[in-house]
């Protein structure tokens, strides 16, 4: 019984990594119904910038809030500079760029900070076991951390009034534009919102995972099982699938499949959800008129 | 009374080729004016080249400042509310949250407030239903928030494209007397576009006619209503 609490509390760990990136790759999704196979390996990148920093003797916040504020940039750059050329082009043009930015930052990671597996310091030490022993202080701490930028993330949505303009820009932006929202503006800043928030997540996973350039590629791949599971166009399904995600494939791992056959578990869920049910749990069926 | 909108040789589409095939006219500060035509004549290609939204060319001016190169969301702020084509409405947003965009260019809380409770005098039904979803609203309360939601930009010009689509005739009766209502009340001047004729010159001022992206006809409303070829060959009544 023990067991099974363990893997769940350690599943709500790693899922609310997923869910992290669940988010930011429903929020472009949203924005432009493309999905962004580079979301991954942006934020490896951002976390091979916050280890360089806590290197170079940066304290460990202050590295995690600089990482964040460069990747939000990061984000609005390839927005500006990629993605709005390509932006009436056809969707395969979309994918071949975000493939293409995948493969480019992947070998930029190993070819600046080398391809060898690197430990990565977690802020949440302490010495007594935490919750009866269930939990480990890192997984506490990022867990925690982790829930806090989401309901941020989601104050800004729900109550700010650029949240609104961004969530109309995303929802229509015909109308949006028609009620003077700089719906290009938009999309920049929602790609930036984007890369932080899976800049907080990588730096949040790699004290677990360890960081090399292809840390991320398993979690996209929760991710998106994830973000499908929750509903690809639903931002609140999307975090409550990669909840889900993590939870399952953590007690999978411990009782059925084994945790070799873990990433498994996310492509079973993937098929499952477009053969069963492909609007996901939360999300609504798209009616296109002809 | 001086023009507040005015187009000279206004030429639009979507593609290459032009729909609007250099149109004039103008919008009488304070006044309404209609703008007729059948199915696919150019009325609504006409409210997008002036927003923006399309390909254009031509002079267009608003209160004498030239607007033909201006993005959308500057044309908004100069003061140019839009009522587009099928409402326009962001059905997965709340009826409140759709009238808070309206008003997004606004800094004025307080005469945001103010403006929120006017729109509540002429619509009271959408004060009922604040907080629900705009997508479960009807087609005339869509209507209805679609005109609040363009009033709140607090424009001078107001564009309305076919109010009455696809509404009961007791739902529309009930928003032209708005209109109407509002025109006179908040002298916003309005530039409508209708197909069901009667209505719209019942409504306004002056009134041009367009046929496949040409002016054919203009002048006052009472002028065109009673020209008696005018009515046979392009009202139909």
């Amino acid at each position: 019984m023990n067991g099974l609490l363990h893997q769940i509390s350690s599943g709500i760990a790693s899922g609310a990594i997923y869910a992290s990136v669940s988010l930011a790759l429903v929020m472009i999704y949203q924005a432009t119904h493309h999905v962004n196979f580079a979301q991954g390996e942006m934020a490896t990148l951002s976390t091979f910038v916050a280890l360089t920093l806590i290197h170079a003797g940066v304290p460990f916040w202050a590295a995690f809030v600089i990482t964040v504020v460069l990747s939000f940039g990061l984000g609005v750059a390839v927005e500006r500079v990629l993605m709005r050329p390509v932006m009436n082009a056809p969707v395969l043009t979309s994918v071949g760029v975000f493939i293409g930015l995948l493969l480019v930052i992947n070998a930029l990671d190993g070819w600046i900070f080398g391809f060898t597996i690197k430990a990565f310091p977690s802020p949440f030490h302490s010495a007594h076991p935490l919750l009866g022993g269930l939990v480990s202080p890192h997984e506490l701490g990022e867990t925690g951390l982790t829930v806090v930028v989401l309901l941020l993330v989601w104050a800004f949505f729900r109550f700010t009034p650029l949240g609104l303009a961004m969530r109309a820009a995303a929802h229509n932006p015909v109308s949006a534009r028609l009620c003077g929202v700089n719906v290009s503006r938009m999309l920049g800043l929602g790609w930036g919102l984007a890369a932080a928030i899976g800049a907080a997540a990588g730096i949040m996973v790699a004290p677990v995972v360890f960081l090399d350039p292809n840390m991320m590629s398993g979690i996209l791949l929760y991710a998106f099982a994830g973000a499908l599971l929750g509903g690809v166009d639903n931002p609140f399904g999307a975090v409550i699938g990669g909840f889900i995600v993590g939870v399952l494939e953590n007690i999978f791992g411990a009782y059925i499949v084994g945790t070799e056959l873990k990433l498994t578990v996310a492509l079973i869920i993937i098929v499952a959800v477009l053969l069963v049910k492909p609007t996901g749990l939360f999300g609504r069926a798209v009616q296109v008129r002809v | 009374m001086p023009a507040l909108l005015e187009a000279r040789d206004l030429r639009a589409g979507y593609g290459p080729p032009d729909v609007l095939h250099g149109i004039d006219f103008t919008v009488e500060e304070g006044g309404v004016t209609a703008l007729l035509g059948a199915n696919g004549a150019g009325k609504t290609t006409t409210l997008r080249a002036l927003c923006g939204m399309i390909r254009r060319s031509g002079r267009i001016t608003l209160g004498g400042e030239r607007i033909e190169r201006a993005a959308t969301e500057e044309i908004v702020r100069r003061g140019v509310g839009h009522v587009p084509d099928g409402r326009g409405t962001f059905l997965e947003l709340s009826v409140e949250e759709n009238l808070r965009l309206g008003a997004y260019t606004r800094r004025d809380r307080a005469g945001v407030a103010a403006d929120m409770e006017r729109m509540f005098g002429y619509f009271p039904r959408l004060q009922e239903r604040l907080r629900q979803q705009a997508g479960t609203l009807s087609g005339g309360e869509q209507q209805m928030l679609a005109i609040a939601r363009a009033l709140l930009v607090k424009p001078r010009l107001l564009l309305l494209d076919e109010p009455s689509f696809g509404l009961a005739p007791l739902i529309v009766r009930e928003i032209f007397h708005i209109l109407r209502r509002i025109n006179a009340e908040e002298r916003t001047s309005i530039l409508v576009v209708e197909q069901n004729a009667s209505l719209a010159l019942d409504l306004a001022d002056h009134a041009f006619l367009l046929e496949t992206g040409r002016i054919v006809v203009s002048g006052t409303a009472s002028a065109i209503r009673q020209d008696e070829t005018v009515r046979r060959s392009y009202l139909g009544y």
